[in-house]
């Protein structure tokens, strides 16, 4: 098709993008943040039936500040919120959150004065996962999703392409990492921070 | 809390105060504040740390706050509630059998033990028995549900002191149980399989043989724990001698279960008051003397021998008949049964209602949006759970919601003893004792 047909033998093209992307999916490290039932199905699919080694992310960091991934398994509540939002400050970028369950997602079927309905409320999240709770299958699933999204990840002049492209549109910036969307953005008018490269 | 403050420069900011009023003497009992405490042991050789709530070692979101002299904990502190869900109210606003499916998210490893006691103690109200075939499945289902609790105690436990293969090997072997568990109630976790009046639906076919293979993997792999952890001898001096705590300790405490029963006393709700007919089934009450953490590790590994007795007995015992109570005002009107777009309600009680009679139609719609009534008064049906005795205190105003539903856990109870069990202790006992006590939080905080 191009040159790539008369590279020799050992030679691999790629982009910084998707090589940045794949190091970045290839070794996720999720922080514990075990709360309640889910927490247990999380460590279930920590342990050997499940095995979440084979995706490289058998290594749960119990310090945030060596892990990218904050795997919200379980019911938040107002007390444990800022504590939560604290661990989410203390990890580095880049950064993800999964939402584990419904309590996590939505506050699921404690709708009362005790849980945050949804603990997006707190920290921005990347993936959603339902079920009560969910499977130690449905939760790998859910982390390759976000392996995937992770890999689609626009980096540099694409990002600050394509971002302007869409929000001159209008539209929500659903390829970028909600994480990013939140953090950077004026809160009063809903634009992206002047100072801020995409 | 065991510290005396007799320096009256400073007093005890943890002390209960007291103040007159018309009804009597009125104590109160704070936390007192993490400032204060932190400003008190100023200049002193003595430290304060924070452990948790999130902590991969506190055994759930446990927050410790530990005045350390070097490595000796001369005071332990412990802050829950960073799980409260409001479980509790939640049920005052559903109808009694709606309740089953939040308490059971309470105590999220024994699930069966919450949805039993919830229930026993409606049925107390409802002044009604279970059919004999209901009573022996949920000993069946409790029975194999504690075999699961006690493999996450030993699992998190060893985890928690770093025996990383104790934690692989009891979630490999808890697999068994939830795989066991949802062949049998359709759900791993969170079961709401046990209903006021019985269980929801019967056994699925084949259940005897796969409960049978159960108890032959269980039987060889139990042993498994014995060769890897009771003759180790780290896990052996991280446990002996560790997180002691007598049995005039326990009494005085209100501690039950195998923390009770690791100091000698027999005290076990299914042999001392037995309920859904505990008494017709042969086992022992296992207890050790040494009222340490490694007994009350030896306990669990036995109960879990235990309860594979229990189990086989259940299963020669159980006779065909209903699984719920025939009294058409409380059963659920529909029977359940897998259809093309899942699990549903019965085709020939859909027939019924929709084709054939109005009155079924209604009674369905009153009973599923109303509820039945429960008339006026309160009861108490203790269980034994994996972690001790557990009730559901229920009050009921004669109406189709319970006006107060109190969910005695055993986790919340068990805990304040980790004060006595830790203080005069390194800080690395803590962990151990913790582990031993096995709390788990979202019973303690519901």
């Amino acid at each position: 098709m191009g040159l790539e047909e008369k590279l020799p033998n050992g030679i691999v093209l790629a982009s910084v993008e998707s090589l940045v992307n794949w190091t970045r999916k290839a070794s996720l490290w999720p922080a514990t943040f075990g709360l309640a039932c889910c927490a247990i199905e999380m460590m279930t699919s920590g342990a050997p039936r499940y095995d979440l080694g084979r995706f490289g992310m058998e290594v749960f960091r119990p310090s945030p500040r060596q892990a990218d991934l904050m795997i919200v398994a379980g019911r938040v509540t107002n007390k444990m919120a800022p504590v939560l939002r604290q661990i989410y400050d203390q990890m580095a970028e880049p950064r993800w959150v999964l939402a584990m369950g419904v309590c996590a997602s939505s506050g699921g079927m404690f709708n009362n004065y005790a849980v945050v309905q949804g603990v997006d409320h707190v920290v921005p999240v990347d993936m959603y996962l339902p079920g009560c709770p969910p499977r130690p299958e449905m939760l790998i699933d859910a982390i390759l999703k976000l392996h995937q999204k992770i890999q689609a990840e626009p980096l540099g002049p694409v990002r600050a392409e394509l971002a302007a492209e869409r929000r001159a549109q209008g539209e929500k910036l659903e390829l970028l990492p909600s994480s990013e969307k939140y953090a950077k953005k004026d809160r009063k008018t809903g634009e992206a921070k002047a100072e801020h490269v995409w | 809390m065991s510290t005396t403050h007799d320096d009256p420069a400073r007093p005890d900011p943890y002390g209960a105060s007291s103040r007159e009023t018309t009804e009597g003497t009125v104590y109160t009992v704070t936390g007192g504040d993490w400032d204060e405490m932190v400003d008190q042991t100023a200049g002193d050789e003595r430290i304060v740390i924070n452990m948790g709530p999130q902590h991969p070692s506190t055994h759930g979101v446990l927050r410790l706050v530990l005045e350390l002299q070097g490595e000796v904990v001369t005071d332990a502190r412990l802050v829950i509630g960073y799980l409260h869900t409001g479980i509790e109210k939640n049920c005052e606003y559903r109808t009694w059998t709606q309740g089953v499916t939040f308490v059971t998210r309470a105590d999220y490893l024994a699930p069966i033990f919450n949805e039993t006691a919830y229930c026993l103690s409606t049925e107390r109200l409802l002044g009604i028995e279970v059919p004999e075939r209901a009573a022996t499945i949920r000993v069946l289902l409790m029975e194999i549900n504690r075999i699961g609790s006690h493999l996450v105690a030993l699992a998190t436990g060893g985890m928690e002191l770093g025996a990383l293969t104790g934690m692989t090997n009891g979630f490999r072997e808890r697999e068994e149980v939830l795989h066991l568990l949802e062949f049998l109630t359709g759900l791993r976790m969170n079961h709401a399989f046990v209903r006021p009046g019985g269980v929801v639906q019967d056994l699925p076919e084949g259940y005897e043989e796969r409960i049978r293979s159960f108890i032959t993997v269980m039987r060889e792999r139990l042993p498994g724990f014995h060769k890897l952890l009771t003759g180790n001898r780290i896990w052996r001096q991280r446990l002996e001698g560790v997180g002691y705590l007598p049995v005039d300790g326990c009494l005085a405490l209100g501690v039950t279960g195998p923390i009770l029963r690791s100091a000698g006393l027999a005290w076990d709700l299914r042999e001392v008051d037995p309920y859904l007919g505990y008494e017709h089934y042969d086992f022992e009450v296992p207890t050790e003397t040494a009222a340490d953490s490694f007994a009350r590790y030896l306990l669990r590994v036995e109960e879990m021998n235990q309860s594979l007795r229990i189990i086989e007995q259940v299963l020669d015992r159980l006779e065909p008949g209903p699984v719920m109570i025939q009294d058409a005002k409380i059963a659920w009107p529909a029977k359940l049964s897998i259809g093309a777009d899942g699990m549903g309600n019965s085709l020939e009680h859909v027939r019924q209602i929709m084709g054939q009679s109005m009155e079924s139609l209604i009674h369905h719609f009153k009973l599923v949006t109303e509820g039945f009534k429960v008339p006026p008064g309160q009861a108490y049906v203790p269980i034994e759970s994996p972690r001790g005795e557990m009730g559901a205190h229920l009050v009921s105003d004669g109406g189709t919601r319970p006006l107060r539903v109190h969910m005695r856990d055993p986790s919340f109870v068990n805990l304040q003893s980790a004060p006595a069990m830790s203080e005069g202790g390194m800080v690395s006992d803590v962990i151990a004792a913790l582990a031993s006590l096995d709390p788990v939080m979202g019973g303690c905080d519901r």
